[in-house]
């Protein structure tokens, strides 16, 4: 098919599915790349997208997001959770079955992707529960829900507790070639623990949750992983013990892949201290040597993606005791901006990052994205790296402020966005320079 | 004057001199209650608020027997007879009970940073009652202020706080003022209740009550809960009992001018002795007489402070000081 023709020019092309960081001019004929031509090599006719001093980075992928439409529009719904993703680089996202009905059938997953349909902007890829109403007793039919378009199962948030029930689905997954995520918490070791376990913990007098309870899960469902050849991906990685589990199981060949969110790399249980409900998820934000370990495994590849695990909350489930806040924190709109701190930082560099956030995600859930190559869908990022911005909540597309970076420094922001060759997102403020010409 | 902060919600952080700064305050309001009128003007048209989401007898009754010598109007309300049946948040009843100017709130919740939440929301001082597992310093002070008064100086003691540290707030109020105050503590009870992370926070663990109350200078009881049982925390109260229950054979070891503390209510039997709750080397009722002193004292400072431009806070300081003279 080809459509309207755009040359993104002058910009420093980053792809890890195809080459080094190289300068180049991306040429879009409708919704797909044409190809990377070298900068100025092509005729400016159509469109041009001035890209000089930019980087251009496949849309960002982020496997684990939470819209929460159906049931609590009041957090997000797939229209402000899809704009949220576009402000902040992010093409497509992975969105999780908690809502209300759960996605655990077809007709679920196909309101989801009407939804996204009509709000056009980012792609929407659903996961599936994976035990009806994620109660952890009974399969959900995969196959109906992956005809409907799931691209993954998970009961996030919901531990799957029964091992038995763990190996069905992994086992039965295989049928689909569905990836199984897994969100790895002991709920009898975690005790209704709110925070991590630790100094800090017995300091406020809040229930701590061990390493442990995350480590003896991933140790576990590795063990069920090899014995199924079911493809497990743990959800959110954060302790060190569980990274040292998956590196290893990793080096005898078990396939078995995992994600860490930006918190996660950043933030310790300090920052709970004097009861900041915005620093409460789970698993929760762990010690320095955990993060330390998150980061190195990020950067060895033990830890394949960095997803956010976008968790909108409204302010008064949040504004409350802190063993009664709501877990989970919003990541979308800051995923790129603090992607590019670690790279600042030296723990990965840049094209690391790319694959991490963007091409390795899409290669585990298997959705066309993560990559410029010709015929890829035009789904792509312009960032001005050198954009200095202060994290604001108050400016977020997402319905939910509820972040724990609020008011943190930045450098680097997504300038245009596009999807399937179409701009669905620019920030003008960035760079009054940059504009699309015809 | 030493002690200028807007709110109480933990002992963790103020330093010696501000303990001190309260606790002489404290000693010179004691004989106020020795007296014929136990009542003083100090707080005259100030408003205190005891804002109880558990029960408590002691505590709040402490609270309000000091508020009111000091000339104080006093509310109290318990979470059943309050609006949190109907499910309003602690930031709106505390926003609700701003909302008609008191001057301070005195707020007790079964959840730990409850006082936090308040103190961030609300404009006038926030004493905290008891928060969850956290802290309960009006508590830890009146412990402070009983030690000092029998045991003079706090710094070079040795003090065991014996019993279930991980739920108590009790002994992390103490915990904090006493390694300020240059005491040496221990922490004494089954590891399931006196977690390693202590360690770190400066206290010395002993997981046997001899070793534990050896050449003590201070021991300090705690309650021990018996909803703890079938937590798997320990196997039964019973046992829990024959380990760490405070008999007189485990006073003995202790320096033979030991004090005994605990903060009520008591389990006898079960944590303490009755004969050891009521022998000589036992301060528990001063502790509870001086827990209304103290608290006569820790209003003083936070309600001067309380909603007061520079004038007004000037004219209460003169107003304590005359409390203070006529006390």
């Amino acid at each position: 098919m080809s459509g309207e023709r755009m040359i993104v020019s002058g910009g420093t092309i980053v792809d890890p599915a195809t080459a080094v960081p190289r300068p180049g001019d991306v040429v879009i004929d409708g919704d797909r790349i044409a190809g990377i031509a070298p900068p100025g090599s092509v005729s400016s006719e159509g469109r041009v997208l001035d890209a000089t001093g930019m980087l251009v980075l496949p849309g960002l992928v982020d496997m684990h997001v939470h819209l929460r439409e159906p049931g609590q529009e009041y957090k997000e719904t797939i229209a402000t959770g899809a704009q949220a993703a576009v402000a902040g680089g992010v093409t497509s996202v992975a969105c999780m079955a908690n809502t209300n009905p759960v996605n655990d059938s077809g007709a679920v997953t196909r309101f989801i992707l009407e939804q996204a349909a009509s709000a056009g902007l980012a792609r929407v890829y659903p996961v599936g529960a994976l035990s009806l109403g994620l109660e952890g007793r009974q399969l959900a039919e995969f196959g109906e829900m992956r005809r409907a378009g799931i691209v993954a199962v998970s009961d996030d948030g919901r531990p799957v507790m029964d091992a038995g029930l763990m190996r069905r689905a992994l086992e039965y997954a295989r049928m689909f070639d569905l990836l199984v995520i897994a969100h790895e918490e002991d709920c009898g070791l975690a005790g209704g623990g709110v925070m991590n376990e630790g100094v800090i913990a017995v300091g406020l007098g809040l229930r701590g949750v061990p390493a442990a309870a995350e480590e003896v899960m991933v140790a576990r469902d590795i063990a069920l992983a090899e014995l199924t050849g079911g493809r497990l991906h743990i959800a959110h990685l954060s302790t060190r013990g569980a990274v040292d589990l998956v590196r290893a199981a990793k080096a005898r060949g078990v396939v078995v892949s995992a994600e860490a969110t930006p918190h996660h790399l950043f933030l310790t249980d300090d920052a709970v201290a004097d009861y900041d409900t915005n620093a409460k998820m789970a698993p929760p934000l762990r010690s320095r040597a955990d993060v330390d370990a998150v980061r190195a495994g990020l950067a060895d590849g033990t830890i394949d993606a960095i997803a956010s695990d976008h968790a909108p909350h409204h302010r008064d489930e949040k504004d409350v005791e802190f063993e009664h806040a709501a877990n989970g924190v919003v990541g979308l709109e800051t995923i790129l901006g603090l992607g590019l701190r670690l790279v600042s930082e030296g723990v990965c560099d840049l094209a690391t990052f790319v694959l991490r956030a963007s091409t390795a995600p899409a290669r585990l859930l298997g959705i066309p994205a993560g990559t410029l190559a010709p015929g890829a869908l035009a789904d792509l990022v312009v960032v001005d790296p050198k954009r200095r911005w202060t994290v604001d909540p108050t400016t977020f597309r997402s319905k939910s402020r509820n972040t724990p970076f609020g008011g943190w420094d930045l450098a680097g922001k997504a300038v245009t966005v596009l999807v399937g060759g179409r701009v669905v997102h620019t920030d003008t403020a960035a760079n009054p320079a940059l504009r699309v010409a015809s | 004057m030493a002690f200028t902060r807007r709110h109480l919600t933990g002992l963790r952080g103020l330093t010696a001199e501000e303990i001190a700064t309260i606790l002489d305050q404290a000693a010179s309001f004691k004989e106020l209650s020795e007296r014929v009128i136990k009542k003083a003007p100090t707080l005259r048209g100030k408003t205190v608020v005891n804002l109880f989401y558990e029960n408590s007898t002691r505590t709040r009754t402490s609270f309000e027997i000091a508020a009111k010598r000091l000339s104080a109007d006093t509310i109290n309300i318990a979470a059943s007879s309050s609006s949190v049946g109907k499910g309003e948040t602690l930031v709106d009843t505390a926003r609700n009970l701003e909302a008609m100017r008191p001057d301070v709130i005195v707020v007790r919740h079964p959840s730990s940073g409850a006082a936090h939440l308040v103190a961030r929301h609300v404009s006038c001082a926030v004493i905290n009652a008891g928060d969850g597992c956290h802290e309960h310093p009006t508590q830890a002070l009146l412990d402070l202020l009983t030690i000092r008064e029998r045991r003079g100086e706090v710094r070079g003691l040795t003090v065991a706080i014996v019993g279930d540290l991980l739920h108590s707030r009790v002994g992390r109020s103490n915990l904090h003022a006493l390694l300020t105050l240059g005491a040496r503590v221990r922490l004494v009870g089954p590891p399931t209740l006196v977690p390693r992370e202590f360690a770190a926070l400066g206290a010395e663990l002993h997981h046997d009550l001899p070793s534990g109350v050896r050449g003590a200078d201070v021991i300090m009881m705690l309650r021990i809960q018996r909803e703890r049982q079938g937590t798997n925390l320990f196997p039964s109260i019973e046992e829990y009992s024959q380990y760490f229950c405070l008999t007189e054979e485990a006073v003995r070891l202790a320096d033979p001018h030991v004090i005994i503390l605990h903060p009520g209510p008591m389990n006898r039997g079960v944590e303490i002795a009755t004969s050891v709750a009521d022998g000589p080397y036992s301060v528990i009722m001063d502790q509870v007489t001086n827990g209304v002193a103290l608290r006569m004292a820790l209003l003083c400072l936070l309600a001067a402070r309380s909603r007061a431009d520079a004038a007004t806070d000037a004219d209460a300081g003169v107003e304590i000081e005359r409390g203070v003279a006529r006390a």
